[in-house]
C-alpha cells in the first residue's frame, strides 16, 4: 500500500541488520549532540556523520533526497522567517523586512541540523521496521504505553486507510468526481466523518478483543534477542563520535 | 452427569430499547454447535453475551454449573472460553504474529520464553509454522482468519466462540479450515451462514429466532447443502426449514 511503505527498512547492511535498540540509542547520543550544538563546527561535523551513515545504510539517493526535500520545504520557511525576525546587526533590507547577521546564522544553523539529525535518523531508525522500533524502544526502557501507541498507530493507520479507500472507491464507481464545489466538501466531509465513526467502533472491538485474551491494562512483551558484539560496537563508535562532537562544541564555544 | 461448559440461561439483553435477545437459552457441553440465523438477528450478540462483552439485562451465565458473578468470574470465563471475532482485523492488533500469539499466553502470566513456545506451537498447530515474524497487514484474508484462531489457540481454552469463521475463506482454506475445526477438542459453538461447512463441523444445530436459540434438525444443513449445489454461498431463508 503506498504511503505507508518502509523503503528504508529493506536492505541487508549491517545497519539494517543491527540491534534496533543500540541502533536507537546510537541515533539518540548522535542527535543530542548535533542538536546542543551553537557554532557551526559540531553541526557541520554531525553532518557529515550523518551522510556517512546514509551511504553506509545504502539508502536509494532518489528516495532520500525526496525525503530530504520534503522536509527541507519546511525549514525553507523557517529559512525566510528568522532571518528577518531575530533582532542583531543588519546585514541588508527589502522594504521594511531587514535581515540580520545574528538571523542567518540561526537559520542556516538549524538547516545544518535539521539535515544532520534527519540523516541519521534515516540510516539508524528507518532502517528497522516500524514494528522492530516498537519493540526495541520497548527493549530501551521506554514506558509502554508509549510503545503501544506507536505500534497501534501502525497497525491501525493500513487498516484505516483501507477503509478510507474503499469508501472513496464506492463513491466514485456511483460517479463521484471531486471538483471545487459545495457537493465535493460535503461528500469529502462525510468520507472524513464515516472514517472517524468507524475507526472508534473499531478500536472498541480491538480493545474487547484483548480483554477477552486477557488483557488486563498493562502490557508484557516477549524477551529481546540478545545484542551481539557488533551491536555493542555501533553504539560504542556512535557514543565516541557523539562525545568528538561535543568535544569540539565546547572547544569551540568557550576556547577559540 | 458433568454440567456443560458453558451455559446461557434465560439471557434477555436490548440495545437502547430494541430488543435482540429475549430469554435466550443454550449450553455448550462436549462436541460442536452450529448457530444459524438472519443477519441482524442477534447470533453476534449472543456471543457477546456468552463472553461478558455485553452485559444482559437479565438471565444468568454459568461456567461449568457456576454462575459467572464479577471480574474474577470473567476472568475465568475468558480463561476457559476463547472467543475469535467475526473480523480478523478486529482480534490482530500486534504488528507481527508471533507477538499477537504470544499476547494471551503473556497475560495468563506464562514466563516470555515459555509463551514465545506455545505461541510457536499454535501456530504449528494450524499450519503456520515460520509465519512468527511474519507482518499482520500484509498476510492475506484467510491467513489473517488461521492466526485469529491461533492466538486463542494458544491460551489452551476448553471451549471456543467463533463467530462466522468461514467468510471471505478461499475454498482451499476453507477446507483447511473445515480440517483443523474437526481435529481440535474443544467445545465449540459456531456462528456460520455457510452450511456445508456447519454441516461438515457441527453435532448440533441452533437457529436464533426471535432473540432464542431455537434447536433444529441437524439433519437440515445436508439436505440443504443437497437441494443447493452453492449451498455454501452466502443466502438465507430459515423459513421454511422449520422441523
Ligand atoms: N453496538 C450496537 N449498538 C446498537 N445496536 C446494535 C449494536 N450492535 C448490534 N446492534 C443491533 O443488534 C442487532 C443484532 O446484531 P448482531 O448481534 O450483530 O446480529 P448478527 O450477528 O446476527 O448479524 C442488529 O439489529 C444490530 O443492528
Ligand atoms: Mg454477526
Amino acid at each position: 500500500m503506498s504511503g505507508l511503505e518502509e523503503p528504508f527498512a529493506l536492505g541487508d547492511t549491517f545497519l539494517h541488520k543491527a540491534d534496533p535498540r543500540y541502533k536507537l540509542a546510537s541515533a539518540a547520543v548522535l542527535s543530542v549532540a548535533v542538536a546542543v550544538g551553537q557554532t557551526w563546527m559540531a553541526p557541520l561535523a554531525g553532518l557529515g556523520i550523518g551522510v556517512c551513515l546514509a551511504g553506509l545504510a545504502r539508502l536509494q539517493p532518489s528516495r532520500l533526497a525526496r525525503r530530504l526535500l520534503a522536509v527541507n520545504g519546511f525549514i525553507l520557511f523557517l529559512c525566510l522567517v528568522v532571518p528577518v525576525t531575530t533582532p542583531g546587526e543588519a546585514v541588508w533590507s527589502i522594504g521594511p523586512l531587514t535581515a540580520t547577521r545574528e538571523g542567518l546564522r540561526l537559520a542556516g544553523l538549524t538547516a545544518v541540523k535539521s539535515n544532520a539529525i534527519l540523516l541519521i535518523l534515516m540510516a539508524l531508525a528507518a532502517t528497522s521496521t516500524t514494528a522492530a522500533v516498537g519493540k526495541g524502544l520497548d527493549g530501551l526502557g521506554l514506558p509502554k504505553s508509549l510503545t503501544w501507541i506507536l505500534l497501534l498507530c501502525y497497525r491501525y493507520a493500513h487498516v484505516i486507510l483501507a477503509e478510507q479507500r474503499r469508501l472513496a472507491r464506492a463513491a466514485a464507481l456511483r460517479g463521484f468526481q471531486p471538483k471545487t464545489n459545495r457537493h465535493t466538501y460535503t461528500t469529502y466531509a462525510n468520507m472524513v466523518g464515516m472514517t472517524l465513526v468507524r475507526s472508534y467502533e473499531r478500536s472498541q472491538r480491538v480493545s474487547q478483543a484483548m480483554v477477552l485474551r486477557g488483557f488486563d491494562g498493562s502490557f508484557r512483551s516477549l524477551e529481546q534477542a540478545g545484542a551481539s558484539r557488533r551491536d555493542r560496537l555501533l553504539f560504542a563508535c556512535c557514543l565516541a563520535a557523539a562525545l568528538v562532537l561535543a568535544w569540539i562544541e565546547i572547544k569551540t564555544r568557550f576556547f577559540a | 452427569m458433568t454440567p456443560p461448559l458453558l451455559e446461557l440461561r434465560d439471557i434477555s439483553f436490548a440495545y437502547d430499547g430494541k430488543p435482540v435477545l429475549q430469554r435466550a437459552n443454550l449450553a455448550m457441553g462436549a462436541g460442536c454447535i452450529g448457530l444459524i440465523g438472519p443477519n441482524g438477528s442477534g447470533k453476534t450478540t449472543l456471543l457477546h453475551a456468552a463472553m461478558g462483552v455485553v452485559t444482559p439485562d437479565s438471565g444468568e451465565i454459568l461456567l461449568n454449573g457456576e454462575p459467572v458473578r464479577g471480574k474474577k468470574g470473567l476472568r475465568e470465563l475468558r480463561r476457559q472460553v476463547g472467543f475469535v471475532f467475526q473480523n480478523p482485523e478486529d482480534q490482530l492488533f500486534c504488528p507481527t504474529v508471533l507477538e499477537d500469539v504470544a499476547f494471551g499466553p503473556l497475560n495468563l502470566g506464562m514466563p516470555p520464553k515459555q509463551a514465545r513456545e506455545t505461541a510457536s506451537a499454535a501456530l504449528a498447530r494450524l499450519g503456520l509454522a515460520g509465519f512468527e515474524d511474519r507482518v499482520t497487514h500484509r498476510l492475506s484474508g484467510g491467513e489473517k482468519r488461521l492466526v485469529s484462531l491461533a492466538t486463542v489457540l494458544s491460551m489452551s481454552p476448553r471451549g471456543l466462540l467463533l463467530d462466522e469463521p468461514t467468510n471471505d475463506l478461499d475454498p482451499e482454506t476453507r477446507i483447511r479450515f473445515i480440517d483443523i475445526v474437526r481435529s481440535l477438542d474443544q467445545a465449540m459453538l459456531i456462528v456460520s451462514h455457510d452450511w456445508d461447512f456447519l454441516d461438515q463441523v457441527a453435532d448440533k444445530l441452533y437457529a436464533l429466532e426471535h432473540g432464542q436459540a431455537v434447536s433444529k434438525d441437524r439433519g437440515a444443513l445436508h439436505r440443504h447443502v443437497h437441494a443447493h449445489p452453492a449451498g455454501e454461498l452466502l443466502h438465507e431463508h430459515l423459513d421454511h426449514k422449520r422441523t
